[in-house]
This record gives structure tokens, sequence and C-alpha cells, in this order.
């Protein structure tokens, strides 16, 4: 479980990032959809901008999606990555329709692919956060 | 005679990496700043607005600094290296107004003795907008500066249209050739092959170390007045024909934009060609905020200088090159020039406009345009005429 030597950027723990993180800890991607036109949200946001409603649910995600676009890290740029290169951030769209960004955990850089079928696993990282990050699907 | 609001006034410092500038990031901008006063025949208590860049000073310092003691209108637009080309749209309104009669725009910083953009990330989180977005849900998965932003939007575009790694290339190239005709580029007298780029080191894929902007030291300005003022002053003022911002939407976050190439630009841009009442096509040359060499592209494409997906093919065979069809960052930008927050992009912009750009001037000059981008995409466009 949590590892205490640690040394990357993890979210603040508040507001509505923390319900999100906090489904993860129990091992459930959800996301924010509006009750009144059934539209999907990611980030976390407090009312529906498509609709107007200020009525929503954590929903369950699939937890399925498709490498939508990624970049390789070759020279970090963060302390926190300082021994982490190469690395990729990729974003996922999932078959809800948002987007996320996250990485995979069971490719090489070179391995990535636009439309890459994947699956969410969760990684936790620490004794309080655990990431969303995806492997291959099927 | 043009009603349009003009500017009057510009001033540059040396761009210098190696020891730097020796003085402080103020005393920097206001050595850029004097200059642009004194290029509009002005004196500094005339300037009664001042609009400094995000981040890098206060209207209150710049003023007692300089000698401004009618300061009447102090303001800043948050849209990072989208700020210089918007700040002309609230200058010009202020001076339509009333609300000011002369308003300096400065920018600068010791990108390159100072602190280092690898080593501001972690403020950045705070400092752009959508910070606690990128906190929550970037920086986690590495997803930490600006490259790395921005290269996402770069992998999907070559995805999609096929733009390739060479042509990417040919923006930097063009660049680089650029600054061998310009004196106070930081890479005059360095050229480089199409080798050399693609032998670059990789800093976040698809950017190499030669798509990515340089780090410079340096501070530019310029000076905003009416047309009717511009009249009486000594120069040839440049007028600003045409100039709006936009954000793109989401602002605050990059991946969830239903069309990931939307960015303030495409919307800012027919405003801006409308307002001036001309097209992309009468366009004689663009100086493009060139944080990397894929935002070229990219707004070579939002502005309308081609289709969305046609600007791999665009920026090939010399097209942007002075002597091309359109000559894109005569004076070398941000990638081979100096990084100076675009406020470079718009004193380049001037001269060309003046007739006062040298061995690099583009023969019959009329009409230019000059962009910015920031952020997450933040836009901003002016078409500036004589």
């Amino acid at each position: 479980m949590g590892d205490t030597q640690y040394t990357k950027p993890l979210p603040a723990l508040v507001g509505l990032t923390k319900d999100f993180y906090g489904f993860c800890k129990q091992g459930e991607l959800r996301f924010q959809r509006c009750d009144d036109c059934n539209a999907w949200r990611h980030v976390p946001r407090e009312l529906c901008a498509e609709c107007g409603s200020w009525s929503w649910q954590w929903q369950k995600s699939t937890g399925k999606g498709a490498v939508f676009t990624w970049t390789v890290a070759e020279r970090p740029l963060h302390p926190g990555f300082k021994d982490a290169a190469p690395y990729a951030p990729v974003v996922v769209e999932m078959e809800e329709g948002v987007r996320l960004l996250s990485e995979l955990g069971d490719c090489t850089p070179d391995q990535l692919e636009i439309g890459m079928a994947v699956e969410v696993y969760f990684d936790a990282v620490t004794d309080e956060v655990t990431l969303p990050k995806f492997r291959r699907a099927g | 005679m043009s009603t349009n609001a003009c500017i009057v006034g510009i001033g540059d410092t040396r761009y210098v990496r190696g020891e730097g500038s020796g003085v402080s990031q103020l005393a920097l901008q206001l050595q850029a700043a004097v200059r642009a006063i004194d290029d509009a025949g002005l004196e500094a208590r005339q300037i009664d607005g001042i609009m400094p860049f995000p981040n890098l000073g206060t209207a209150e310092e710049f003023a007692a600094n300089l000698g401004c003691e009618n300061l009447r209108f102090a303001a800043t637009i948050n849209m990072g290296g989208a700020a210089p080309v918007a700040s002309l749209q609230a200058a010009g309104a202020a001076v339509a107004s009333g609300a000011a009669s002369y308003v300096l725009l400065p920018a600068g910083w010791n990108g390159y003795s100072g602190r280092r953009a690898a080593e501001t990330v972690q403020e950045q989180t705070t400092s752009i907008p959508g910070g606690a977005i990128a906190r929550d849900f970037y920086l986690p998965y590495g997803l930490t500066a600006p490259p790395q932003w921005y290269a996402l939007m770069a992998r999907r575009h070559m995805h999609e249209f096929g733009t390739s790694a060479e042509q990417l290339g040919a923006i930097a190239m063009a660049m680089r050739k650029h600054a061998q005709l310009n004196d106070n580029a930081v890479m005059h007298g360095k050229e480089m092959t199409l080798e050399q780029y693609l032998g670059s080191p990789m800093i976040t894929d698809p950017y190499r170390l030669f798509d990515c902007c340089l780090e410079t030291d340096g501070a530019a300005a310029v000076v905003v007045t009416s047309a009717e003022r511009a009249r009486d002053l000594k120069g040839k003022p440049v007028s600003i024909l045409g100039v709006a911002a936009g954000q793109p939407y989401p602002a605050d976050e990059i991946t969830n934009r239903k069309d990931i190439f939307v960015t303030g630009l495409t919307i800012a841009a027919p405003e801006a060609f409308r307002k001036a009442g001309v097209t992309p096509a009468d366009i004689d040359f663009a100086e493009i905020y060139d944080c990397f060499t894929f935002e070229v592209l990219q707004q070579l494409e939002e502005t309308g200088f081609c289709e969305r997906g046609e600007g791999g093919a665009f920026v090939e065979g010399g097209r942007i090159e002075l002597g091309g069809e359109l000559p894109v960052n005569t004076h070398g930008g941000l990638l081979s020039e100096a990084h100076v927050l675009g406020m470079n992009h718009l004193v380049e912009a001037v001269r060309q406009l003046r007739g006062e750009a040298g061995k690099r001037q583009v023969t019959g000059a009329k009409l230019g345009v000059v962009t910015g981008w920031g952020d997450f995409g933040d836009g901003s466009i002016a078409v500036l005429g004589q």
C-alpha cells in the first residue's frame, strides 16, 4: 500500500476532488452525471454547463475507454518526476465521452497508439491517495 | 483619416543569455519602457495608463520609477502570453473612452539568468487559470509544464492530419533563418540544418529541444494612444486596425474540449479581421506567438491563413520565410530571437510597418498580424497597418 518514499505531486483532497478520489480509493471510477440532461462531466464542476442544472449524481463509469492523445516526457520539468523519465501522460476518452488525464501502467512509451482500447485500474500510491490508471483492455 | 488607436512608441533591450542582463527584472522592463516613451516623443509624466504583463510587476512601481505622476488607468489582462496583444485592445478602448491618453505596455524578465522555466512549474499551479485542476488532475501524472500541455494537441494533430516532425522543423528553421538577419537575436550567428533540428534531444514528444522557445533575458514595451493624439507626435504611427481576444472552452481544462484544436484565437481571429475590414489573404507578414513550433502551425490554421489540417503543408517550401508567401516571425520569434513574452512580436511588427526592419524588411509591408497565445490556449490577435 502506501509508500513513504512517494515524491510525486498529489491532488489536494478537498471538495468535489476529495469525492472523486474517495471513490477511486474504494475501487470505483465515478464521474458526475447531470440528473436532468444526463450529460457526463469531468473535471468536477458545480453545475451542468450543458443545461444549467444543479442536480447531479456520482455515477459509475464502465472504466473502459481509448487513448485520445499522449506525450512522452523525456526531460522531467518537475522535481517530483526527476527519476521517472521517460514517462507518458495519456489522455483517455471514456465510453461515457468524458476524457481524463492518466497514464498506462502496462505500456512503454513506444507502445502507445491513439485509439488503443484501455481499462481502468487503481493504484494506491499513498495511504491517502489512490490514482486511477489504465492498462490495455482484453 | 483612421480613427483607430495607434502604437506610437516601441522600445527594447539587448536580448541575452550567457552573463545575463545584470539588472533586475523591473530595471530591465524600465529600460525598454524609457526607450518606448522616448521613441514616441513623449515625457514620462504624459503616460497616464500602464498595463503590466501578468505577475511581472505592478503599474504602481512602473509609475513611481518612471515619474508617471498622472496615472489614471492601470490594468493587467490575465492571459499569459496572449496578454500583450490582448492589452492592445484594452489600451485602445482606454484611449478611445478618455480613461487614459497614453498607455504603456511593458513586458520582460530575466528568463535565463533569473528563475528558469523548469523551476517555476510548481508556482504555476497557482498562477495559471485552472491551477487547482492542474494540481489535482494533471500534476499527479507528471503533466506539469506548458510543453507537455501543448504536446497533447500536437500529437493529436499529427494523428488526425499526418503532420510530421519535418514540418515542425520547417517552422524552427524559418525562425532560425530570420534570426541570422537580426543582430539582437540570441540565435544570430547560429544557423541550423534539418539534421541538427531532428538530432536535438526530445523534451516531451513530439517536441524536441529546437521546438521549444528560448530562455532569455530581455524586455520590450510599446506605447498606445488615439489616432488624434498620434498625429501630433513626431513619428509615423502604426494603426491598430482590428484587435480581439478569446478563450478556448473550457479555458481552465485542456483535455475535455469538444474540439481540441479550437483555441481562443479561433474565436478572436474572425473578429479582428472583421474590425480591420481585411482578410488573411491581404496580410503581408505575421508575427505568431511561437512558444513551441506546433503552436505556430495551429495558429496559422486557426487564424485562417490555411485550412484546419493544412498547416503542415503550409509551412513547407519556404512559404513562411522572408521572400515567401507569408513571412512569419521576421525577427526570429521566441524560438530564435528571444522570449520576451510576445512583446517583441509587437515591436517587430511596428518596425516592419515603419520600414525600419533593415536586412529583414518585408518589401512593401503594409498590413501585419500579431498573435498571442497563453495559459491553456488563450488567444489574441491584432491586425496592424500603416
